[in-house]
């Protein structure tokens, strides 16, 4: 990607502060997220991906300043947006929208369908005149594909994926740059799914737009993705090329995750790693490499020392202290479980 | 479709008979009140008292607060509908100029007490310090009974209907914003909520456009429970002679002036505690039909 950065976060950190006792005191904090970088160019998608609780949708909010920051940067279009105050963000929030997970609570019910796609219209001062209002929403629904006159309805005479449609042209009123899908296509069923896909697909070709995709679903990140960051426990632990990672990932968690993905193909062999136990607590992260107490290769310097994210020769950037044993000794590279994606996936 | 070209062995079956009858559900306000009777039922009572409140100089046989000592303690029967008391007054009359007071007392309290407690509510969902500070006034005065409460602020005013219906207002506050702060906590983390703050909308818009509308539900249910509680309320107060001057003829103090004479004439004490038992099951009726239609999973609370 040639295109200038239209987000770079650094070192993003936040702790949600724990409360309780008699007097509402912080007994602690849960780390969600602690220490992530990350830059999306200009039309490009980057996906977020891990299991549940692992503080995807924490950086998803994050980067929409959804809640202040504990600590890092977060730089959007060259202009750092983390320390400023909501009446200046306002107007620069027009560049970075949102779609959510669950295309129920994601509309008010008490908003006409109109009035939900005008309001990010008004509020960025869009639209030169009544006239130009309608124009706009109009052209909205035909962008998500859905029926002009089906703007005076209300979400509830929608099905889930036509909410997510209207979502989604909401989320293009502002005419962002940059779309956060957080789980956007996760709670619909396949069909739709591929539709939702497809359409975002084809809006980011025609639009330009680069979206933040953060998603569990390995399958529907290989298929729309460009580059690919895998989190554990509040931190990134792997970035790279979508080819390049599900080709060759260089950390054993992005390996076990891309062996759990079903291979639809009944006469492969298949070695799955199944990973011991579940997430330890992100109120108190294990010390060291924070994958150690799940890793099939810890060594004794994973529980002391913590690795940090570093690129190899063509730039695949992995958090794991397995690179700094001789290549004959990298059990990454010598052992490689066949994956849907190795056997033969369409690039 | 021949029976000659199926497989030996194999028959087509007579088409089903249709069982289930040709019903459509019913639209508009009738189809409505055919799936929520209790709203119907309540509705109606309620609409009735309504009706009697308003029309009272048309419906009472005598004025309500002649005295005639000649007549005094009658019995039921075709001249007194419902008797007289042991000052000679109608309690037919009585009665029906009672429903004034306590519709009154029961629809102000629960307009004013669902406007400010609405207010107060949003404020402290929104404001974290103010909440710090408004809810632990508010859970200070749900310490007190809040019949304790009414009954201590009419001791410090006279009695008028118009401190009746602020001291009740006022026992009642605390429990409406509870309700709307908890309604607004959960909503602030609504998705909606979070996409309208990314699609720039400012806090106080959010409040109106997002929050608002979406308490009022649950705030209607509450309000016609306060509505009913206030009624009992203004009864009470009276019945003890804290409320409502004895002059004005309330239930209540229809109720007080009877209970001496309970158990020789019982009819005095009985018609306006019918009464006012009528209105405030109509009432409770009507809430609990509102909260079924609008929200099945929002539990009472009185």
């Amino acid at each position: 990607m040639n295109t200038p950065k239209i987000l770079e976060v650094i070192d993003l950190k936040k702790h949600f502060p724990i409360r309780g006792g008699l007097f509402g005191t912080t007994q602690g904090y849960v780390y969600a997220v602690d220490g992530v970088s990350f830059h999306i160019h200009k039309g490009e998608t980057l996906s977020l991906v891990g299991e549940s609780g692992c503080g995807k949708s924490t950086v998803g909010k994050a980067v929409l300043r959804l809640f202040p920051l504990t600590g890092g940067q977060v730089i959007l279009d060259g202009t750092r947006i983390d320390d400023m105050s909501a009446g200046t963000l306002r107007p620069l929030r027009r560049k970075i929208q949102v779609v959510f997970q669950d295309p129920f609570s994601s509309l008010n019910p008490r908003m006409k369908v109109r009035d939900i796609l005008a309001e990010p219209i008004r509020n960025f001062g869009l639209a030169r005149d009544a006239a130009d209002l309608e124009r706009r929403i109009g052209d909205l629904m035909d962008k998500v594909r859905l029926p002009r006159d089906a703007v005076n309805r209300w979400p509830h005479e929608f099905s889930g994926g036509q909410r997510q449609r209207i979502g989604i042209a909401r989320a293009l009123a502002a005419e962002p740059e940059l779309i956060v899908c957080d789980e956007a296509v996760s709670a619909l069923d396949v069909s739709v799914k591929a539709q939702i896909v497809n359409l975002l697909q084809d809006l980011q070709q025609e639009l330009g737009l680069a979206l933040l995709f953060i998603s569990h679903d390995l399958a529907i990140v290989e298929h729309m993705t460009h580059r690919v960051a895998v989190m554990y426990l509040g931190k990134i632990v792997e970035i790279a090329d979508k080819r390049s990672l599900f080709a060759a990932p260089r950390h054993p968690y992005t390996e076990a995750l891309l062996s759990a993905v079903p291979v639809p193909d009944p006469t492969v062999k298949r070695e799955r790693i199944i990973l011991k136990g579940d997430v330890p607590s992100p109120i108190r992260p294990p010390p060291g490499c924070r994958f150690h107490t799940r890793c099939p290769y810890a060594m004794e310097r994973c529980r002391r020392e913590e690795p940090e994210l570093r690129p190899d020769a063509s730039g695949h950037l992995a958090a794991c202290h397995l690179h700094d044993l001789p290549p004959a000794e990298n059990p990454l590279l010598n052992h490689r479980p066949p994956t849907a994606f190795r056997a033969g996936a369409p690039a | 479709m021949s029976s000659t070209s199926l497989p030996p062995g194999l028959a087509v079956a007579e088409p089903m008979p249709d069982i289930l009858p040709d019903r459509r559900p019913r639209r508009g306000v009738l189809g409505f009140l055919r799936r929520h009777p209790t709203i119907l039922i309540g509705g109606t009572l309620l609409g009735i008292m309504v009706l009697i409140a308003i029309f009272a100089p048309y419906l009472w046989t005598r004025d309500p607060t002649a005295l005639a000592p000649a007549l005094r303690t009658r019995d039921p029967g075709p001249e007194f509908w419902f008797g007289t008391d042991m000052l000679g007054r109608d309690v037919y009359s009585r009665v029906i100029y009672g429903a004034r007071v306590s519709l009154i007392v029961g629809f102000s309290v629960a307009l004013l007490a669902s406007v400010i407690g609405l207010a107060i509510g949003l404020v402290s969902g929104f404001i974290r310090l103010a909440d710090a500070i408004i809810m632990r006034i508010m859970d200070g005065m749900m310490s007190i009974p809040p019949i304790l409460l009414a009954i201590a602020l009419m001791a410090l005013t006279r009695g008028s209907v118009r401190n009746v219906i602020i001291a009740i207002t006022i026992a009642e506050i605390p429990r409406v914003s509870r309700l709307v702060r908890g309604v607004v906590l959960s909503l602030r983390e609504q998705p909606y909520v979070e996409a309208a703050i990314a699609a720039g909308t400012r806090t106080p818009a959010i409040m109106i456009k997002h929050i608002l509308p979406n308490t009022l539900a649950p705030l209607t249910v509450q309000a016609t429970y306060i509505c009913a509680a206030a009624m009992i309320t203004e009864a009470i107060l009276s019945f003890i002679g804290a409320g409502t001057p004895p002059i004005i003829p309330s239930w209540g103090n229809i109720m007080a002036e009877g209970r001496a004479l309970w158990q020789v004439k019982p009819y005095i004490v009985f018609f306006p505690a019918v009464f006012l038992s009528v209105t405030v099951l109509a009432v409770n009726l009507l809430g609990d039909g509102l909260r079924d239609a609008i929200d099945p999973r929002l539990a009472k609370r009185l």
